[in-house]
C-alpha cells in the first residue's frame, strides 16, 4: 500500500494553469523530493494535499483512503503533517507554548474548555521531552518571534513532529538559511524516524538529493522525470531547466 | 485579595458609590465575555451588545408580562444570549477580519432596529420600564443596595472563575493559537470553525448574564443598551483594560464607567470623550492598562 498517493491532480487559479495532470505515489517510510524552478507546482501540490486548496480536477489518497474532500484537520488527525515555506509560527508565543498547542492538537484533550491543560501531564512532558530531544530546551521560554531565522525553522520542524506524523511534507525547510544552518536542518530531518514518509520540497539540489531516496521534477505543473537520485541527476530534460541549455 | 476588597467595600461605601460599583460589575463581565472573542480569539465583534440587550429584553418582558420568576426569567435571558449567538455565528463566522467586524455591526443593528420599531412588545424608544428586581428566598431583599450588590458580586465572581478556567483550559490556550495562525492550527489537527463557534457562543451567554444582571438592576431597558455605541464602548473597555487578559476588560469596565458617570455630570458630549480615549489608548497603551502595569513592573524589576 501507498502512504501517499495522488492521482491525475490538476489546479488553476484563474485561468493560469498551477497543476496540471500531476501523479505520483509514495511507500510508507520513503522519502521523496520534489524539486523543480520556482512557480513548478510544488507548494501548491503541499496545499492540495493538505486540503487547503481543493484540486481542480484529480484525487489524494492517504494509507488507501480518499481524502480528496476532507478538511485540512481531518487530514491531520489520519496523520498527514506538514511545514511551510514562509514562517507561519505562533509569533508572540513562547516556544514552549507553541509546542503544548502542536503535541494538543492530536490528544483527546483537546476541546476540553472545563479543566486546565495544566492538568493533563502528558501535554508538558510530551513537548518537554520533544524540545529537549531537538536541542531547543534552553529556549522553551521565549517568544517565538524573538528566535533567530534559524532557531524558527528548527521550531517549524518541531511543530510538524509533535503529532509524531506518518506522512511529512516539508516546503523548503532551509530556504533563507546560512550554510551552518542549512546543515544543522538538514542534519536534523536525517534523524527523523524511518517510518516517517517525508516529502520534501527543495530549491538546493544537492541538499535534496543528500537528505531522500527518490526525486520527481515538477515544470511548469507537470511531472517533468521521476526516478532514483542518479537517473534524475543524468536526466537531460532536468539539466536543461537547471542549466539553461534549454529556452526554458 | 482584590475579591476580599470587593467583598468589604460596602461597609465603607455611599448607597451611591455601592451602586456605581455593582454597575462596574456587571459592565466587568460583559467587557470579559467580549475579551474571549477579541483577546482570546481574535475575533473583533462591533455588535456584542446584542447579546447584552436580548437576554435585558427577555428577562424585562417576562417579568413585566408574564411572571417575576427569577428561576424562569434569569434562565431564559441567558439562553436568548445564547441561542441568538449560535444563530449569529452561523452568520458571522463566515467571514474574516474587517469583515467580521462589519457582519457583527450588522447583525447587532437588526436587534437595535426590532426593539426601537416593534413599539408594541418592546416600548420602542421609550424601552421597558419598572422592571422587578427578583424575589429570591433570602433573608434580605435584592430591593435592597447592599444584598444586591452581592447577588452582582456572587455572579461576577462565578464568571471569573469560569473564564479563569475556560481561558486555561486546552479549548483556550487552542484560542490563542488561532489567534495567532488559524492556518497553523488547521495543519495541526484543530477543527478551527468548531471552537471559534464554541467561542462564540460562549461570549454571547456571558454577555447575557451582563444583561440579565443589568436589568435587574437598572429596572430599565431600551434600545440604547443594544446598539452600536454601547458594542463600541464595550471594545474600549477590553482595548483599554487589556484585550486577552482575564482581568484587564472588567478594570477597563471600571474605568470607562466612572469616567462616564463622572464626565457626564459636566458635559454631555460622553461619546466624544469615547473617541479621545480610544485614540489616547491605542498611541500610548497599545497593550492596555494590564500592558502598561506589566511593562513597568519588568522596567522596575530588570
Amino acid at each position: 500500500m501507498t502512504a501517499l498517493e495522488v492521482h491525475a491532480l490538476s489546479h488553476s487559479f484563474g485561468g493560469l494553469t498551477a497543476l496540471a495532470d500531476v501523479s505520483l505515489a509514495v511507500a510508507p517510510g520513503e522519502r521523496l523530493a520534489i524539486i523543480g524552478p520556482n512557480g513548478a507546482g510544488k507548494t501548491t501540490l503541499f496545499n492540495i494535499v493538505t486540503g487547503i486548496f481543493r484540486p481542480s480536477a484529480g484525487r489524494v489518497r492517504l494509507f488507501g483512503r480518499d481524502v480528496t474532500r476532507l478538511p485540512t484537520h481531518r487530514r491531520a488527525q489520519l496523520g498527514l503533517a506538514r511545514t511551510f515555506q514562509i514562517s507561519t509560527l505562533f509569533p508572540r508565543l513562547t516556544v514552549l507554548e507553541s509546542v503544548l498547542l502542536a503535541v494538543q492538537g492530536l490528544d483527546p484533550a483537546r476541546f476540553v474548555l472545563y479543566r486546565r491543560r495544566a492538568a493533563y501531564g502528558r501535554l508538558l512532558e510530551r513537548a518537554e521531552s520533544l524540545l529537549a530531544e531537538w536541542g531547543l530546551a534552553d529556549r522553551a521560554h521565549q517568544v517565538t518571534r524573538q528566535l533567530s531565522y534559524g532557531e524558527q525553522r528548527q521550531v517549524e520542524l518541531i511543530l510538524a513532529l509533535a503529532g509524531a506524523p506518518k506522512v511529512l511534507l516539508l516546503d523548503e525547510p532551509t530556504a533563507g538559511l546560512s550554510p551552518a544552518e542549512t546543515a544543522s536542518v538538514a542534519e536534523m530531518i536525517r534523524r527523523f524516524s524511518r517510518d516517517t514518509t517525508i516529502l520534501l520540497i527543495e530549491h538546493d539540489m544537492d541538499v535534496a538529493l543528500d537528505l531522500v531516496d527518490r526525486v520527481t521534477v515538477l515544470f511548469q505543473g507537470r511531472v517533468l522525470a521521476e526516478g532514483s537520485k542518479d537517473e534524475v541527476r543524468r536526466d537531460p530534460k532536468v539539466a536543461a531547466i537547471y542549466f539553461g541549455t534549454d529556452d526554458a | 485579595m482584590a475579591l476580599v476588597l470587593l467583598v468589604a467595600l460596602p461597609a465603607v461605601l455611599s448607597s451611591y458609590q455601592l451602586s456605581l460599583l455593582t454597575k462596574m460589575l456587571i459592565f466587568g463581565i460583559f467587557a470579559m465575555s467580549l475579551d474571549l472573542l477579541l483577546g482570546y480569539a481574535g475575533l473583533p465583534s462591533l455588535g456584542h451588545a446584542a447579546y447584552f440587550g436580548v437576554a435585558a429584553y427577555t428577562v424585562g418582558l417576562l417579568a413585566l408580562r408574564v411572571a417575576n420568576n427569577f428561576w424562569i426569567d434569569f434562565p431564559a435571558g441567558l439562553l436568548m444570549a445564547a441561542g441568538m449567538s449560535a444563530l449569529f455565528g452561523l452568520f458571522a463566522l463566515r467571514t474574516r477580519g474587517s469583515y467580521f467586524l462589519m457582519i457583527t455591526l450588522a447583525l447587532g443593528q437588526v436587534l437595535w432596529g426590532i426593539a426601537f420599531g416593534w413599539r408594541s412588545l418592546t416600548g420602542g424608544d421609550d424601552g421597558l420600564p419598572s422592571v422587578p428586581r427578583p424575589r429570591l428566598p433570602l433573608p434580605w431583599s435584592l430591593t435592597d443596595g447592599v444584598p444586591f450588590y452581592y447577588f452582582v458580586l456572587f455572579f461576577f465572581a462565578l464568571a471569573v472563575g469560569a473564564l479563569a478556567v475556560i481561558a486555561s483550559s486546552p479549548f483556550g490556550r487552542a484560542l490563542v493559537g488561532i489567534r495567532e495562525s488559524e492556518r497553523r492550527m488547521e495543519v495541526l489537527g484543530y477543527d478551527v470553525w468548531r471552537y471559534k463557534y464554541v467561542a462564540f457562543i460562549l461570549a454571547g451567554l456571558f454577555a447575557g448574564l451582563a444583561g440579565t444582571l443589568f436589568v435587574y438592576f437598572n429596572g430599565f431597558v431600551s434600545p440604547s443598551y443594544l446598539n452600536i455605541v454601547f458594542s463600541a464602548s464595550a471594545l474600549l473597555m477590553v482595548i483599554l483594560g487589556g484585550a486577552g487578559t482575564l482581568l484587564g476588560p472588567a478594570l477597563g469596565a471600571a474605568v470607562i464607567v466612572g469616567l462616564e458617570n463622572f464626565i457626564s455630570g459636566y458635559m454631555e458630549r460622553w461619546v466624544l470623550v469615547l473617541g479621545v480615549i480610544y485614540v489616547l489608548v491605542t498611541l500610548f497603551a497599545p497593550s492596555g492598562l494590564v500592558g502598561l502595569a506589566r511593562q513597568r513592573m519588568r522596567s522596575s524589576g530588570s
